[in-house]
């Protein structure tokens, strides 16, 4: 592979975004990928919006991209699809979780969160809304949406040349790997 | 080995590497990662979150003239705090390496300003060294002792949010096991009297011209000849966004080592290559001096000063090539950063958001998140310690103009001790009429659970003296020290109101750890609204508590997110909320 692969992670802060990264990355480079990750820490923490990019291709030189220039946005939080979207190429895909969480101008009533979100990305851009959190509760524990997603973003760049079960058994402590490892395979089928 | 690792965690194994045995920190975004990782070696790095960034150096200079390879570490801003040390110790030298981590934040993700620090290092005549990856930013620290020890300098290790927080291969080395240098007594190269300082500052400047001289021979500056009609010269992270970009359709010349500059090395590429155009982030630092040589270049004209670079950014400069951009046709709310559910800052800052004709100076940690609305608690933010020290500037000023508004000036626990102290001893000595509040909630919270002196525990996980906030207070002189549970609200608005009216100094200390320190026991209690009993009239989402919402006509809590603060509860006129779960 020639062509840099470019990732967007977005999300609330606290749901899991930085785990999936780490697996990510952690399977790309035994690929034998060439990978670059970038977050951001600090404030955007305390409940913001979050972001993590992910880099991999035979060389990387930058670990972060500018607009319109991601392959994939993978969104944990249905608004920030929407808020991250201007950074995908224009032939990039959305896999986006039907999750809402209100930020705190919409929760005290100063703003309304946005209706028809899915509907408008899927008129401009190649768009999976999953459930991610019915999978997670159908597999045993809602805190495993994360890997859930991280199934369907694995699924829609056919990443299938890494073994993605043991990678979550090196990165998850013993007693997570089961539910995870269903989690995962849960995406896959999304 | 090969192992993905962030700048930070290269930098904590490019110290290990080293050699290095002391190293000193205080936490701030995006540096706090280095000292954590340095943890990762603790059976050969002494390693300690100093109260302040000033201490840290310090702490890191007297291990290097005891003869140890020592590092301070801090975030830009820190810098400025331990200037007065840095600046003299450039002038005395090292006996054991010396490398003082400066991490910026260029666009300020989690910072108060964008300042450049490469500065520091033409301000106080150190040697500058910049790594452009993860790989380089070990390997450059190992050479950065090198030089600090052959040039007898401090050398500034500088380094970016993209650095520090970007993760990439790092092909891991041996430690080098360089030993402590013996310390001989030497008043005249290590007492800083004016006597001494005039005659070093003539060694300083011969130091300088031998170092420039160095660079432009040094492994660290490296030249890449490709099609020579655009020729860049590059540091950083500027390299990676710059090769992205231009790939081998340009010429580079990357230096590592950016202080001084290598004016030879870069008049002869410059005469090389069509045009010379200098990719910097931030300000012109290196095209300045360039220009000032009298090589012809291309900088700020193009690339602008102002945030951080990305590919984009440089392609649309340099090219004036633009992406194609698509977007939704969705009106997005904003999500800013918010006290966390059961935050315990949040009683105070509702209880003082209520209290009329007051005014509350911030500080540097989660708390100024309480400037935000709904609880707009807060009136100003400027440093650490200004929470405290610009309060007195305030009161005085308003004890002079005549106005009767009270002020309150508003500390953490590490900030307290980082220089809110100093600032608690002025309002006492010079008859402030204004109350300090430390909002005590155990850890340093921001940058994500620090040990602090108030803790109990260090960096290294060993037990330390707890340094109690409040008898500190007392022994400076403040008659009343009055201590508080932030989210009994009665209880910190009777603290409020006596503090008001107290003609004696009067502290306050609000005590309550963070939600989110690790190992303590989550609440079973959660709060919820009575349905049937709520009036609508929306008080409750006047605390800002991100559990709170309002949905469909009437107030609900997520119970996921609920910690039982009960702080919703007493703003209730109705008695709507209700605890569950007891």
């Amino acid at each position: 592979m020639k062509e840099t692969k470019n990732i967007l992670l977005v999300g609330v802060g606290g749901q899991g975004i930085i785990l999936v990264s780490k697996i990510l990355t952690a399977g790309l480079v035994k690929a034998g990928y060439d990978v670059k990750m970038s977050e951001v820490h600090g404030m955007a923490q305390r409940g913001g919006s979050v972001s993590t990019q992910v880099r991999y291709g035979e060389k990387v030189y930058s670990p972060i991209i500018g607009r319109g220039q991601a392959d994939i946005l993978v969104s944990f939080e249905k608004m920030e699809a929407a808020r991250w979207v201007e950074y995908l190429k224009p032939d990039g895909k959305v896999v986006v979780n039907n999750y809402e969480i209100p930020s705190l101008p919409i929760a005290i009533g100063k703003a309304e969160y946005p209706q028809g979100v899915i509907e408008a990305l899927d008129k401009v851009f190649k768009t999976t809304a999953i459930d991610a959190g019915k999978a997670a509760i159908e597999v045993g524990n809602i805190r495993t949406q994360n890997i859930v997603l991280l199934g369907a973003l694995v699924k829609a760049l056919g990443l299938n040349e890494v073994d993605w079960v043991e990678i979550i058994k090196e990165n998850l402590p013993q007693k997570m790997v089961d539910i995870n490892v269903k989690a995962f395979q849960k995406g896959m089928e999304l | 080995m090969k192992k993905l690792m962030s700048g930070n965690e290269a930098i904590a194994r490019g110290a290990y590497e080293a050699g290095v045995t002391i190293a000193a920190a205080y936490p701030g975004t995006p540096s706090t990662e280095i000292l954590e990782h340095m943890v990762d070696y603790k059976d050969v790095i002494y390693s300690e979150w100093a109260p302040n960034e000033k201490v840290a150096a310090e702490v890191a200079i007297g291990g290097s003239i005891a003869g140890s390879r020592s590092l301070a570490a801090m975030k830009h801003v820190g810098v400025n705090v331990a200037a007065d040390p840095i600046f003299t110790y450039a002038y005395l030298g090292v006996n054991g390496g010396f490398v003082l981590v400066s991490a910026d934040d260029p666009s300020m993700h989690s910072s108060q300003n964008e300042q450049d620090n490469r500065y520091y290092a033409k301000f106080a005549k150190m040697a500058m060294i910049e790594p452009s990856d993860s790989q380089e930013a070990k390997d450059f620290l190992v050479e950065a002792y090198n030089i600090s020890e052959q040039f007898d300098i401090p050398v500034l290790f500088r380094v970016t949010t993209r650095i520090c927080h970007s993760k990439s291969i790092v092909e891991l080395g041996e430690r080098q096991e360089v030993g402590h240098k013996p310390y001989i007594k030497n008043i005249n190269k290590y007492v800083a009297t004016p006597a001494n300082a005039k005659r070093l500052h003539v060694v300083v400047e011969e130091r300088l011209k031998a170092l420039e001289k160095f660079a432009n021979t040094s492994a660290l500056n490296k030249v890449e000849y490709n099609d020579t009609k655009i020729g860049i010269l590059t540091a950083s992270v500027s390299y990676q966004y710059a090769k992205e970009v231009f790939g081998d359709k340009a010429s580079y010349l990357k230096l590592g080592f950016t202080y001084p500059l290598p004016m030879d090395l870069i008049r002869e590429f410059a005469s090389k290559v069509d045009t010379l155009y200098v990719i910097e982030e931030l300000e012109p630092f290196m095209e300045e001096q360039i220009k000032a040589a009298g090589i012809k270049c291309i900088g700020k004209e193009l690339i602008p000063n102002i945030y951080e670079l990305n590919p984009d950014i440089v392609a649309k400069a340099m090219l004036n090539e633009t992406t194609e951009v698509k977007s939704v046709d969705v009106e997005i709310a904003a999500r800013p950063p918010v006290l966390c559910p059961g935050c315990p800052h949040r009683g105070f800052f509702y209880a003082i958001s209520k209290k009329k004709n007051t005014v509350v100076a911030g500080d540097i940690g989660c708390y100024t998140l309480g400037a935000m609305p709904p609880l707009e608690g807060i009136d100003t933010c400027i440093c650490m310690g200004a929470g405290i020290s610009a309060a007195m500037g305030m009161a005085k000023s308003f004890e002079v103009s005549g106005r009767d508004t009270k002020v309150f000036g508003v500390v953490g626990d590490s900030t307290f001790f980082h220089s809110g102290i100093t600032g608690a001893i002025d309002i006492v000595y010079n008859k402030g009429k204004m109350v300090p509040v430390v909002l005590d909630n155990r850890i340093t919270g921001m940058t994500g659970h620090q040990e602090n002196p108030g803790t109990g525990k260090t960096l290294m996980g060993e037990d330390a003296v707890e340094i109690d906030i409040v008898e500190v207070l007392k022994s400076i002189g403040y008659k009343k020290v009055a201590v508080v549970d932030p989210c009994d609200l009665k209880a910190m608005n009777a603290v409020i109101d006596e503090s008001m009216v107290s003609t004696e100094p009067y502290a306050i200390v609000t005590k309550r750890p963070c939600i989110l320190i690790k190992g303590l026991e989550p609440s079973k209690v959660k709060c919820q609204v009575k349905t049937d009993k709520c009036k609508k009239c929306k008080m409750c989402l006047k605390v800002g508590c991100p559990a709170v919402f309002f949905k469909d006509g009437a107030s609900y809590i997520d119970k996921s997110m609920c910690v039982g603060c009960e702080v919703c509860m007493q703003v209730c006129k109705f008695d709507a909320i209700e605890k569950v779960g007891e």
